[in-house]
């Protein structure tokens, strides 16, 4: 029997329809996308990361965003218990600018209380992200920085950290579970002693798994190109040069002392991180040094 | 050669069986999942503020652009980006109610208990800790207009489409 060229053309016309509102419909629901539109990573790797986030989204995802904003602030004061704050407005202004630019491009610019920055006074190379959107990076970190798009690339890499919600991965899966099926006392505005106690225990248990995770210990090392790859989409979307991630990894390189507390403990080494952000940038290129931009630049590292 | 009557009555059919997906017949409801955000008038943060939107408010879907939603609230109508909005509701409920048992699935429950405020003064006073320097943080805030002229001072320009 043959078929008319009528039908074939409304079912072509009908798999196109059809399919394009699917595909508009994944694309709305996807909140993690990390830029398989950039062409940065590809749709498998895109897959085997919305994979995981899946699986793993009965469990941390079930905060309420007000929860996580709560378990951040906390984290954050655990950071200024062990570093001072570099007290400089000029500079902290100027990283705020940088910061929550950055994070205004990324795909998750909007979180529960917004994206704050701050130097700390310390000659350590070392960057914080807590899941609340607070990000610290030390004096040590800024000096490993030779323009404002390095410094925009350690921004833009703990904002990945952020949006990735690697610190909340960290957290032990009973305590989240504890913390999210306790009973509440009715018409208490108070917890009984009891179980404040209790949950103040689950909520300190907490924390403390995502400093010592941070601070101590370190994230995978999985996590870390996965922030590497998200920063590269940021900086690439906003027009920064994305070649400035490698040009810091290489200072960082040079200035880590081997041994050391800070990132030489907590992160795979400089050369690994090259390699494979080069995967995606191509090979290293030097950083153009755009005169305006390095002149607003050196005026703030001069600062320190 | 072509039908005209059946390629035309196809086109209709397959054009109604869309309708759902672009309008969608039965109305979606979104909440706001961050504590404060605005409605503009356009998709972009650049856009003139409506109306403000609070944590927990509802808001229902008007056209969906991937990363910017148009939604209602009210009469107010207006742009707000998908990331300061979820599909869970989220249920503010105080009280004996078990979140286990009490919340259906794909909500979140603001239970009585859960990392709040009172369990943050606990942890503050037990390891001494000082949240000074946190609440300075966070008061912090870049405006728009402020970022634009940043972007625009340091010569940062975005890539055109089609760069990438």
């Amino acid at each position: 029997m043959k078929v008319p060229y009528s039908y074939f053309i409304v079912a072509v016309f009908a798999i196109i329809t059809l399919s394009g509102c699917h595909t508009v419909q994944n694309a709305a629901t996807l909140a993690t996308s990390v830029g398989t539109t950039t062409g940065v990573i590809d749709t498998q790797q895109a897959a085997a990361i919305q994979k995981s986030v899946a699986a793993l989204a009965k469990t941390f995802e079930d905060f309420t965003p007000e929860q996580q904003y709560y378990i951040g602030r906390s984290v954050g004061a655990v950071v200024l218990s062990r570093y001072k704050p570099y007290q400089n407005d000029q500079i902290n202004q100027y990283i705020n600018l940088l910061g929550q630019t950055l994070a205004q491009a990324s795909d998750m610019p909007e979180i529960f209380n917004g994206y704050h920055f701050l130097v700390l006074d310390s000659a350590d190379i070392n960057a914080f992200a807590t899941p609340s959107g607070l990000v610290f990076v030390t004096r040590g970190m800024l000096e490993c920085c030779q323009t404002e798009d390095a410094l925009a690339a350690v921004l833009a890499h703990e904002i990945a950290h952020i949006q990735l919600k690697h610190g909340l991965q960290a957290i032990n899966r009973e305590r989240i579970t504890y913390a999210l099926t306790t009973t509440a006392t009715e018409g208490a505005k108070a917890f009984g002693s009891q179980e404040l106690a209790e949950m103040t225990k689950n909520f300190e248990d907490s924390i403390m798994n995502i400093t010592s995770t941070m601070i101590n210990n370190g994230y995978s090392r999985a996590f870390e190109y996965q922030a590497d790859q998200s920063a590269v989409v940021i900086l690439r979307r906003i027009g920064y040069d994305p070649h400035a991630l490698v040009e810091m990894l290489m200072a960082m390189g040079k200035h880590l002392k081997p041994g050391g507390a800070d990132f030489a403990k907590t992160h795979p080494s400089p050369q690994s991180r090259i390699e494979k952000i080069e995967k995606l940038t191509g090979s290293y290129k030097k950083v153009a040094v755009v005169e305006q931009r390095q002149a607003r630049f050196l005026r703030m590292i001069k600062r320190l | 050669m072509f039908n005209l009557k059946i390629v035309l009555t196809g086109i209709i059919f397959v054009s109604l069986m869309a309708i759902p997906c672009f309008a969608p017949a039965a109305e979606t409801i979104l909440t706001v999942q961050v504590k404060e955000s605005q409605m503009r008038t356009t998709p972009s943060f650049l856009g003139k503020i409506v109306t403000r939107v609070f944590y927990t408010e509802r808001v229902t879907l008007l056209e969906d652009r991937g990363a910017w939603k148009r939604v209602s609230k009210g009469r107010a109508q207006g742009w707000i980006h998908a990331s300061a909005l979820t599909a869970r509701k989220i249920v503010l409920r105080s009280g004996k109610t078990n979140v286990r048992t009490g919340v259906a699935s794909g909500e979140l429950a603001l239970a009585g208990k859960g990392f709040n405020a009172q369990l943050e003064a606990e942890f503050r006073n037990k390891n001494q800790l000082d949240f000074t320097q946190v609440d300075r943080m966070e008061k912090i805030t870049i405006r728009s207009e402020q970022m634009e002229s940043f972007l625009k001072e340091g010569l940062i320009v975005p890539p055109q489409e089609g760069d990438l």
